[in-house]
């Protein structure tokens, strides 16, 4: 019922699609998260990705879990890469199928949210004269 | 009791490695551990925030810490 992976290859959105399907699925949403070629005007050149791993798939196993008994998903899955992403690359997919749309909706929402919050996942932004960690300082 | 602390994103950079060695008194609490990394790295009073991980969970301030738990430190986390 649920699929957690922390990959340091290129994500699969379909992969990800064709778990939740399910013959009692009325709605799938999928989210996909991509690297974008600026942040605040400056031009990122690659983006660096580095996990906790073990704690970082235990985190998103707890979300998943969450959401499958928040928004009564028929099944999750959620995959996140790690190592260097150029721009315009997958770091993240999450895949949620449900009765109804409006709780895939929801749902979709509630993982990508929460992810950002909580699993141990780091990103530093490289650009072409430096490079920051992301959000780490105010 | 001698401690190993696993230091990630910002917290390696600010420690200048990976694997960083101490020593704190026996009984010694997150909060502790805390409290000796920022007075030995001032880089640590930049960090939006800082959570200390103790066997893959996240630990509250009041938590003792012992010398064969695995100790992480969890700048702010930027997944996604």
């Amino acid at each position: 019922m649920i699929d957690i992976q922390l990959l340091h290859k290129p994500l699969s959105e379909q992969e990800c699609l064709d778990f939740v399907k399910t013959p009692d699925t009325g709605g799938i949403v999928v989210f996909v998260g991509t690297v974008r070629n600026q942040t605040k005007g400056k031009t990122v050149v690659r983006l660096d990705f580095e996990a906790y791993e073990p704690m970082a798939i235990s985190e998103m196993r707890k979300i998943a879990e969450q959401a499958v008994e928040q928004f009564s998903l028929k099944k999750i899955s959620v995959h996140h890469r790690v190592g260097t992403l150029a721009i315009g690359e997958v770091p993240v997919v999450i895949a949620v199928s449900s009765a109804h749309r409006k709780a895939a909706f929801d749902a979709c929402e509630f993982v990508i949210d929460t992810l950002k919050e909580t699993v141990p996942i780091w990103k530093k932004e490289i650009f072409e004269d430096g490079e920051v960690w992301v959000s780490a300082t105010p | 009791m001698n401690l190993k602390v696993l230091c990630f994103g910002i917290t390696r950079d600010i420690i200048g490695q990976f694997e960083y060695k101490l020593s704190l008194p026996a009984n010694a609490s997150v909060a502790d551990l805390k409290q000796h990394l920022s007075t030995q790295f001032p880089g640590f009073a930049t960090l939006k925030s800082l959570r200390i991980a103790l066997n893959e969970e996240y630990a509250e301030d009041t938590m003792t810490l012992n010398e064969n738990d695995e100790i992480v430190l969890i700048p702010p986390v930027s997944g996604g």
